[in-house]
Order: C-alpha cells, then structure tokens, then sequence
C-alpha cells in the first residue's frame, strides 16, 4: 500500500500556521513552545517543520533559541527537523544549530539560477537535504505545464550542474486553495496531482512535498469539512506520487471513515469534476460543522478496543485499572482459564520481552508490566484451582534463587526474578540468609532447572564457592547463576568455577540473565553455551594471572616505611560533643535533600548522572517516570511513617600505634579501650604515592598530640522489609522493589545529613562548612567516613568491634548476621576521621607477611585471615 | 586571493579515488595510541616547555600537541615504532592544535604551526619507511580533532539553550587546522573521535571549504564515538543517524574510534558496515580502562576479536586508540595480513535524513 511510504510533517511549530505557536513565542515562552513540537511528535510527525517567519520577530534569534532548546528534548529531536523560512539568513543560522541530517524549506528559482546554485551549494556542505519550490524569475507555477517545466529545470541544474544527490530533492508543486467562488481556482489540486505524477516520472528519486492544509483555506472554521479535503486530497495525491506533507499529524481524517456524503462532495472539488461543486460542498458544510475534531482522547481509545489487545496494552503500558475486568471477560470467552493466561496474557509478555530485548521497554517499564501480568494471573487463579485441572502454566523451566547465608540484600535478586518470571519461567525464590544446605535440599525437593545466588558483600563470596563445592559433593548436575554487585566474572572463573563442572556462570545485570537461563534450559543451545562460557572463562583467568605491567608488591617494612606522613599541626580540635549520641526517630522527610539519586537510578539499569539522567535521549522520559513514582513512594512512606530511621553515633579520644588505632576510656588516655585493625597498601604506587593505613591519619600516641576517632551506624530500614513484603503480597513486585531501593538510598542520606552534623555541630571541627548536596556526593568536605567491608579497610569483622564500641545492637536494633553484614540491610556503618588529609584509598592485594602480622595482631588463625582477607589475596 | 606555499600548490599526493583502489585490494592498518606512548615518557612540565617555552605563564605539562615543537625526537620516535610495527597511516600528533582546544593553553596563535610540524614530522617518518619499502607506501592521515566545546550541548545545567561556541567559530578554527596540515604534508584529513556531530560538520564544512580553496581534494576519514553502551554519540545520536548526517562529506571511509574497547564496540562496527556506502575504519581502545585508568586489553586478544571482524568482512582501515601500543599494532597487522577487505555498499539512491535518530525510507 503506497500511503505507507507518505511522510507526515509536524506543521503545528509554525508562527505563520499556528496562533498558539505564535503567541507562546512572541511572548518568548519557548519552554511552552517546545510542547508543541513535542505533541506533534507524539501524534506521529516524522518530521518537523519549524517557522519562524514573522514581522514582530527576530526570525533568527528565534529559530536559534528554538532549535538549541529543542536539541535538549530527546524525544523531540529524535527525529529530522525541517527548517522552513523565505530567508536565507534564517536557514543558515538554523542549520548551524543542528547536528542531524535536516531539510531545508526552501529555495527556489525565483531570483535567478546564480542565486539558486550558490544556495544549493552551500546546502550541500552543511549537509541538507533541500525542498524546491515551483517558482521560477516568472512566478508561482499554478498550472500543471509550468510546475513540471520549473521543476525539471531545477532538477537539472541541480543534478548535471552541481551533482546534488537526486534523493535529496524535493519538490514543492505548490499547493493553492480551491473552492474559492473564483473559477481559475477549481483546477488547482487537480494541476498539483498530474504535475506530481509527471514530476516524478520526469526526476528520478525526487519527491513531491506540499503544505496540505492550503488547500482547504476557504473553509476555515470548519474543520471537520478541512479534514475530509485534507484526507481527499492526500488520497489522490498519494496515489500519483506525492511522497511528504506538511500536516497537522494529530488531525487527519481517514479516507474510508469520512460519511459518503460528504466524501462524494469533497472529491467532486478537488477532482474538479463538475462545475456546481463549490456550491454542492458549501449546501452540506454546515451539517458537519462540530465542535472540531472527533476528540477521542488516545487514553481511553484502547479501551474500545477486542479484549486480547486490551490486555496486550495493558502488560506493555503497565497500567493495571482494567487488568480484572478485562482478564474476567477474557476468561468468559476461552474454554478453560488456563488458556487466558497461555494465551492473551504470554503473548502480551512475549510482546514486553521484546521490546525490553530490542531496547525499546526500560526495566522499570517490565517490572511495571509483570505487576499486570501477577494481578492478572491472580485473578485467575481461584478459577484455575476450582477447576482442579490444570497444575499452573507450563513454564519453561524452574529457576530457584536465593541469596545466600549471611547476606541481606535482595533488590537485585528480586530483580533478576520479575526479569525472569515475565519470560515465563517459573522462579522460587527462597529470600535471603538462606544457608546452603536449605538452598540445595530445596532444590531436589523441586527438582529445579538452575540455581542463582546473589550477595552484596565480600564474604558472601566464599559462601558461593562453598556452594558450588556443595553441589559437586552431592552430584548436582544443572547449571549454577553468580550475581550480585561484588561477584565478577574474574572472581566467578579463578574462584568458583573451578570447583563445579556443570556450568557457573557469571551474570552481570538483569536484562542478561533471560539469554543466559534461555541458553541453560535449551538442550541444544547448553553444551555449545557453556563451552562458550568456559572459554571465556579460561581466558579471564589468563589474563587475571599475567602479572600487570609495573606491579610490584612491597615487603610489609617497605610499605610501612613509605606510610603517609600525618600533618601534626593540622590535627583536629577535639570534639565539642564527646561520647555516645542517639537518634532513636530521624525525621526522614528532611533527608530527602540529602539523597544520591544517580545509584537509584542504576538499581533500575538506567544508567547516567542525577539529574542529567531526566534528560537522557534514550531512558529520559522513563528516568523521569520512575523519580515520579519514587518521590510519591517517599510520601507514603514518610508519611504513614511505614519506615522509620534511627542513627548511633560516638567520639573518642584515640591515637595510632603502627597501624592499629588505640579506642581509649577516657581523656587521660591511659586505659585501652578498644583498638581497630588496619591493613595497609602494599602494592607499589606509582610516583611514590605513599602505601595508605587508616592508622596513618589518626596522631600516633608517642606524639603526644591528642587525637580522636568517630564511629556511626544508622539504618532507614526498620520497617522497610514488612512494608515491602506488603506490596509483594499484592502482586505488585514494582513497589515491593522500589520500597527496598529508598530504604537503601535514605540510609545513605542519613549517613552523608549526620557526617555533615558531626562536622558541623558534635564534632565542630567545620563549624562553617556550607556545601550543597552535590558537593556532599563529591565529598568536598573535611575528613571522611570509611566503612568496614568496604575498600579502605576492607575486612568485615571490624564491623563487631565498631557494634561493640558503640553498643549497637541493644541501643537501635541493628543486628550483625555471622558475615558481618547489616540487618535490616538499608544500613551504612562507618568511621570518622577528621584530619584535612584523610582521604579514601583502596587497600588492595596485601602480601603473605601482612596476612601473617594482622593474623598476629588481631588472635585470628591462619585459617581465619585467609577466609576473611580472601579478596585481598592474590 | 590567498597565495599557497609550493606544499599546498603541488596538488594531493593521494587522491581520493587512489585511496579507495587501495582499500579495495587489501586492509590498511592505521597506527596506535599516541597519549598512551607519551605518557610512558613520564614527561615533567620542563620537558613539555623546552627552551622556546621556559617563561610560558601558563602550565604547559599535558599539552601533548605541543611537543612537536619542544620534544619533536619523541614524537619522531612514537612514529617510527608505529611505522616499524606495521602501520600504514600515521595520525599526526594535532589532536588538541585547534585554535579553541589551545585557547586553554593560551596557545591559540600557535596552532597553525603545531598543525604543520605534526603533519610534517609524520610525513617525514613515512617517506623514510616508504623509502626503505617502497611496495609498502606509508601516508599521513592530518588529525582533527573534536575540541573541547560542544556545539549541541549546553555546559549550563540551567539553561539548556545555552551554548560556548558556535559553528562559525569552530568553522574558522578547523579551516586554520587542516590548511596547516596539508601545508605540513598531510595525505589525508581525518576528523576523529566525534562525540559531537554538530562539531563534525563544522569541520567538515572548514575541510570541504579548504579544498575548493586549493582546487583540489583529499582523502577524507570521518570516524565517530560511541560513547556507551547506550549506542549513542555523547549528543544522542545512533550510529546509522551519525552515518546520514556526515555522509554529504563523501568521505573515503567511514569509521569508529574511542571509548569502547572492540569487544562493546562490534555491534556498531557491524552496523555501520552494513549501511556504509564508503569504506569502513575502527580504531578502538584496548578495552574500557581499569580503576586504574589504564587499559588492560592485551595485543594478543585485541588482534583476536579485530581477526574475527577481518574475516566477518566488516573492514577496510583498523587501528588502535586508547592504550594501544605498537605491540598491538604488529599483532593487529599480522592477523589482517592477507584477508579480503570488506567491499562498500553499492549506491542505493535511498532517502535518508536524521534527527538522534536516523530516518531512513526505502525507494
């Protein structure tokens, strides 16, 4: 069907063709403006048109303005722009502004064949395609003979002459009013139709444009009878060859839809087929006459339409209004319920997964999709198990997962398992802290296709190599999935791989892990798959193993000879509010300034800077979807005070002995009270960059000079697990994810507002300090506040002497698991050290001597330090 | 009327048609990382100034373009190795020597000349290799490079219609640039590392502008950034839409370079060499850098994966960018040695136009 190939272009962002426009930029609100390029884009503008051509205006300046605010809407200027102005000036100055491939609209013959050749020229350069007007040193062409003649001389000139390519010409024959009462008007659609035909038979690969709504100008105020000649007219003119127009996109009547009446009347008109026809038209005009357009709004047209694509648009839109309505009615028309969810609701899903594979859907978007589909299903299932036939659809296959012992997170995971799940496979999910010996009794209980664990911090790790030698003991055969934000694939294939030979593979985010299941669950794809995998994993390992250029491991002495040299007279004054602080109920509402936004972002895959990221050409318009929805989950959730902070805080006078730090009783700093364990970097750095300790920024006590150390816990998550588990229970994994991930971030927040309260107030060392939230995330401040698990000291269990120092547990309820990590997990933990030169550093692979001393120091066996330093070992 | 020096009036030594019979014959290997080389000098801000610049008031340490007036042995050496490892083309060392990237440095009058000795300093070094195997002809390809302002984007978070340069500027700039580096000796003008089209354009249109200057034209390489793995240019366009809006430039070839090591790059290799109606570059980074900032990417597994594109067909030009050496030159031109160069697309006459996105029509 030719109408396929017709180009709709946006005609709306014109001050010539819209009052509106016009107003909106005369009055120099160009943010509106761009609303209107914006809609045009939504109703299907493939190309925009934009003018500004107007006495009252700086048509440059303008066209500038518009164009480079324009160039910050990514779903406007994703597609071409088409730049239209009777001045030259304004379309150089335009095409300065766009880096796509634009057309200009236009140039034409009307001040001779020099001018038009140095036009095109320079058209040319700046890369443009170009629309020819019918006008030659004469004038208009009006007649069918003389838009052929000017338009093949131009064509001509422009081939032969300065070999512009042919497919970027555009012809505009010009489109002129008819129906006007005056008789030489009549034939003027007819003239523009024959005159496209010879066009294009005339000049190869050329098209045919024109402003449609021209032609219809005698009826304005009319716009149902404007939208049948449009329609009419582009008929016609579509089937001889007409390739583009400038139209409104939102308002285009369709041929077939326009009453016979008023159809016949139209095309006798533009057909000029009989002499009476102005006058039959203008008889019935005003029975059409409405109040305008046939306003069905776009939100509610789908509900009109068959039930299967009803529920097809809801699981992609994820909009779950209708969901029961509609399954219940799709229930009502298939023989058993079963058939609503193996049929409408999976070919729905295989629609969302798709789109999500194409890049076209945004994980926020699919979990959204899977809340329809879980509503749905829900809904069918008392009539399923009445039934008593069927035992459930048949998945693809069983995916168990869990997190593993001692660990608490789970968006991730919870992630994973919507992903999965919306692909069809069935997914168990065992939750977290889930010990191995449950995890694989579960599984043969099941009688599962795959296991895939997940864990945040580093202990979890060697949990998942003990898994893995697990299931080699037992006999296990079916593949094992490693995810989470500190596993790896280095980590995967030097530590865990080797210790199960039936598949561990490695899955770095969410939207891999269906290709991944996908490739497991084919028998066919499996063996090819995995051989893949291997190798992958065989060359990873040789590249981990080729020693990095230039590194170079220094004994412990050396490194400590090389220790970062304490500026004594820049130590701290001492704190203004020693000993223990608790704030047994934040007032959350007040950290929301205090949030990092750019990680929640990334916990939903969208990746990019907050809040840049609002404005990203791809995931904007989702990015802005999704802080909408998780600014109104922070008002429920502060509001209905569902989750509720507390923070733990102290300051100590300490001092540094070698690399350990000295927690003592009280001011006289006679007494020992506790002393924190501290590794040291022991690679050698670059320009002799000195080997970082945390005990290096703390006064030793042979100085003399009193010094101090704080330490914090604080969690938002007391409350967080239930008031998620709440949305889980309604099938609505999109909130039950999005609680988790706040709680998450409000911890932080809470971290960064009390470090700031502690500089500022209790400790009072940066009394003035006046930083905005993004300096805070730059940590632009004085001092720092490393956490235990975490780079600087990366060994977990100093995080029992951190709980015991401040008495954590009984005083907040923040627990420890046995791996050290928090619970509930939206908790931070930490130090503080106050010196100016502080700073964070990475610990890195330490040596067996370091291994042996911290052993020493710290009453661990070997066989402990080796588990606890593990992923600082090489 | 500007008057030429004899070097310009002499007309191309490599035409446009000439490069294009070469490509059809055989792959030609472009050279490697300049920066990473430099950097291995661990060059101290004296050495940077050399004599000429001693009281310069401004820093000078990093000003890389630079030493081809004040340390021009090493850039003579860095090209020798290129040369020595196999490389055909050699990038003139003039990445930053626009007017407005040396503005940071106070140095803006200096960029013609640091244009003309970077160009000249290669053209040097390949007449000797060329000398020495005359079947093996060298060229110099004169780099442009994409400034540090960016025509499409605002660098003011509250007024995104904002902008610190415009096309006529980097139009004036560019012009300066590539008439210095054919002045220099240049065979080839190659626009790199494009992050943003607009940019590009303006260069493009300083280079089409130069060569009806001259009378003549030179080979030229436009070769684009895919910044992540978003697919997309840093000002938001796809590949195929940064193809449609470079293409009335009729470069030699087109390419990709920069930011993704070949692994993330290859889908958007072979996109572009299955539209690509020119012959198709890529010079990527030895992989995406470490916590390090340094590039991990081996010599052997680099030339690996370029193999599989050689063989798949997708290339014409292949190089290396960030972090490679010329150890990854030699195993990239060992691996391409002998295979088939991927043949353009024939001319299809087909519409194309783009906004971020390309729009394409069949006819």
């Amino acid at each position: 069907m030719q109408q396929v190939r017709f180009i709709n272009i946006g005609e709306r962002t014109n001050v010539t063709g819209s009052a509106r426009f016009k107003k909106l930029i005369l009055d120099g609100k160009f943010e509106a403006a761009l609303q209107v390029a914006r809609q045009q884009v939504e109703n299907g503008a493939q190309i925009i048109d934009i003018n500004m051509d107007e006495a009252m205006l700086d048509s440059k300046a303008a066209m500038v303005r518009y164009l480079n605010l324009l160039a910050s809407e990514p779903d406007i200027s994703r597609v071409p722009i088409m730049v239209d102005s009777s001045k030259w000036e304004v379309i150089e100055a335009a095409l300065k502004c766009i880096q796509g491939k634009a057309v200009v609209n236009s140039i034409s013959l009307k001040e001779g064949e020099a001018q038009f050749i140095h036009q095109a020229k320079l058209l040319r350069r700046y890369g443009a395609a170009v629309v020819v007007m019918a006008f030659d040193e004469v004038g208009q062409a009006d007649t069918k003979a003389r838009k052929v003649e000017i338009c093949q001389r131009a064509y001509k000139i422009l081939v032969e002459q300065i070999g512009f390519p042919p497919e970027d010409i555009i012809f505009d024959p010009n489109i002129f009013a008819v129906a006007t009462g005056i008789e030489e008007h009549n034939n003027y659609a007819v003239d523009f139709i024959e005159a496209t035909r010879e066009i294009k038979k005339l000049c190869p690969y050329a098209k045919v444009s024109g402003g449609v709504s021209n032609v219809s100008f005698s009826f304005r105020g009319n716009d149902p009878v404007r939208e049948a000649i449009h329609s009419v007219f582009l008929y016609h003119a579509i089937k001889a060859g007409m390739d583009m127009g400038i139209v409104n996109a939102g308002q285009l009547a369709v041929y077939d839809d326009i009453p016979e009446l008023l159809r016949e009347r139209v095309e006798d008109v533009i057909l000029n087929r009989r002499d009476d026809a102005t006058e039959r038209l203008l008889d019935i005009a005003a029975q059409f006459k409405g109040d305008g357009t046939v306003a069905v709004k776009e939100d509610e047209a789908w509900r009109s339409w068959p039930v299967n694509k009803r529920l097809e648009h809801a699981l992609v839109k994820g909009i779950t209004d209708f969901i029961e309505v509609d399954t219940e009615e799709a229930r009502l028309q298939v023989e058993r319920p079963l058939h609503v969810i193996e049929g409408p609701l999976m070919d729905g899903m295989n629609v969302v997964g798709d789109l999500f594979g194409e890049g076209k859907m945004f994980l926020p978007q699919v979990v959204k999709s899977a809340r329809v589909m879980k509503k749905a299903v829900a809904y069918l299932q008392p009539y399923i198990e009445a039934e008593k036939a069927g035992t459930g659809a048949k998945a693809q296959g069983k995916v168990l997962m869990a997190t593993v012992k001692g660990d608490v997170h789970d968006i991730g995971k919870n992630i994973v398992g919507v992903v999965l799940q919306c692909n069809n496979y069935e997914v168990i999910d065992l939750g977290v802290m889930v010990p191995c010996a449950t995890l694989l009794q579960k599984a043969k209980e099941l009688d599962v296709d795959i296991i895939g664990l997940s864990g945040l911090i580093t202990p979890s790790l060697d949990e998942m190599v003990h898994v893995a030698k697990e299931m080699t003991r037992l006999g296990f055969t079916i593949p094992l999935l490693i995810g989470g934000a500190t596993t790896s694939k280095a980590h995967t294939a030097i530590k865990i791989a080797p210790n199960y030979q039936h598949g561990v593979v490695y899955v770095p985010n969410a939207s891999r892990s269906v290709s991944v299941v996908q490739s497991l669950i084919s028998p066919t794809q499996k063996p090819d798959y995995l051989a893949r995998v291997n190798d992958e994993y065989r060359r990873a390992v040789e590249q981990h193993q080729r020693a990095r250029p230039g590194e170079k491991m220094l004994t412990l002495e050396e490194a400590r000879d090389n220790k970062f040299q304490l500026d004594l007279t820049k130590v701290a004054p001492a704190p203004k509010k020693p000993g223990i602080h608790i704030w047994q109920d934040v007032d959350l509402q007040s950290l929301r300034d205090f949030i990092d936004w750019t990680p929640f972002f990334l916990t939903w895959q969208l990746s990019g800077k907050f809040p840049a990221i609002l404005n990203h050409p791809e995931v904007g318009m989702e990015a802005r979807k999704l802080y909408q929805d998780a600014n109104h989950m922070l008002d429920l959730m502060i509001g209905s005070r569902k989750v509720t902070g507390r923070a733990i805080f102290g300051l100590f006078p300490a001092n540094s002995e070698g690399d350990d730090i000295i927690v003592y009783t009280d001011e006289s700093r006679t007494t020992e009270k506790h002393r924190l364990y501290n590794l040291r970097q022991q690679l050698q750095l670059r320009n002799n960059v000195p080997n970082c300790c945390l005990g290096d920024f703390v006064a030793p006590a042979s100085s003399g000079v009193a010094d101090y150390i704080g330490a914090f816990a604080v969690s938002t998550g007391f409350g967080a697990d239930e008031f998620a588990a709440e949305f889980a229970a309604a099938h609505d994994d999109y909130n039950s994810i999005m609680v988790k991930a706040l709680a998450d971030r409000l911890a932080e927040a809470l971290a960064e507002y009390l470090h700031q309260q502690v500089r500022k107030d209790y400790w009072g060392y940066a009394a003035d300090e006046n930083l905005d939230n993004e300096a805070l995330i730059r940590e632009a401040y004085q001092g720092i506040r490393p956490a235990p698990g975490y780079p600087a000291c990366p060994e977990h269990t100093e995080k029992g002497t951190l709980f015991n120092m401040l008495n954590v547990t009984p005083e907040i309820g923040l627990e420890l698991t046995e791996s050290f990590a928090m619970w509930p997990g939206a908790a931070v933990s930490g130090w503080y050290f106050a010196h100016p030169d502080s700073k964070y550093f990475a610990v890195s692979k330490i040596g067996e001597d370091q291994l042996a001393d911290y052993a020493q120091r710290k009453g661990f066996s070997q066989e402990e330090a080796h588990s606890w330093l593990a992923p600082n070992l090489r | 009327m500007t008057v030429f020096s004899a070097a310009v009036q002499s007309g191309a030594r490599l035409t446009p048609q000439a490069l294009a019979q070469l490509l059809s014959e055989r792959i030609l290997v472009l050279d490697g990382a300049m920066g990473t080389m430099i950097q291995a000098y661990q060059l101290q801000e004296a050495d940077y100034r050399g004599a000429e610049f001693a009281d310069w008031p401004s820093d000078l340490k990093g000003n890389n373009d630079l030493l081809v007036l004040t340390q021009p042995q090493i850039i003579s050496d860095i090209h020798h190795k290129y040369l020595a490892a196999g490389a055909d083309i050699l990038e003139t060392n003039s990445f930053n020597a626009t007017t407005i990237a040396m503005a940071d440095y106070d140095m803006s009058h200096l960029s013609a000349r640091i244009n003309r000795e970077a160009a000249a300093l290669a053209r040097k070094a390949c007449d000797e290799f060329t000398a020495l195997t005359p079947d093996k002809p060298r060229y110099v390809a004169g780099v442009l490079g994409p400034t540090n302002r960016t025509a499409s984007i605002s660098p003011d978070v509250n007024d995104p219609g904002y902008r610190n340069i415009d096309f006529d500027t980097l139009v004036a700039a560019y012009h300066e640039s590539t008439l210095a580096l054919i002045e220099g000796g240049a065979d080839i003008i190659m626009l790199e590392t494009i992050f943003d089209t607009l940019n590009a354009k303006a260069a493009a249109f300083a280079v089409l502008q130069v060569f009806d200057e001259i009378g003549y034209k030179l080979p030229v390489m436009i070769s684009g950034t895919i910044t992540d793995a978003s697919g997309r240019t840093l000002s938001g366009q796809t590949t195929e839409a940064f193809y449609n809006s470079l293409a009335h430039v009729e470069p030699v070839t087109f390419g990709l370079n920069c930011a993704l090591g070949p692994d993330l790059l290859r889908p958007y290799v072979e996109t572009l060499s299955g539209i690509s109606e020119c012959y198709v570059s890529v010079h990527p980074n030895a992989g995406l850098p470490n916590e390090f900032g340094e590039y991990d990417l081996g010599a052997v597994e680099m030339a690996a994966e370029i193999k599989d594109w050689a063989a798949q067909g997708f290339l014409n030009i292949v190089g290396g960018c960030c972090g490679t050496t010329p150890e990854h030159i030699k195993a990239i031109s060992e691996v391409v040695a002998g295979v088939k160069p991927r043949q353009p697309k024939t001319k299809s006459h087909q519409f194309h136009l783009a906004g971020l996105e390309a729009f394409s029509l069949e006819w």
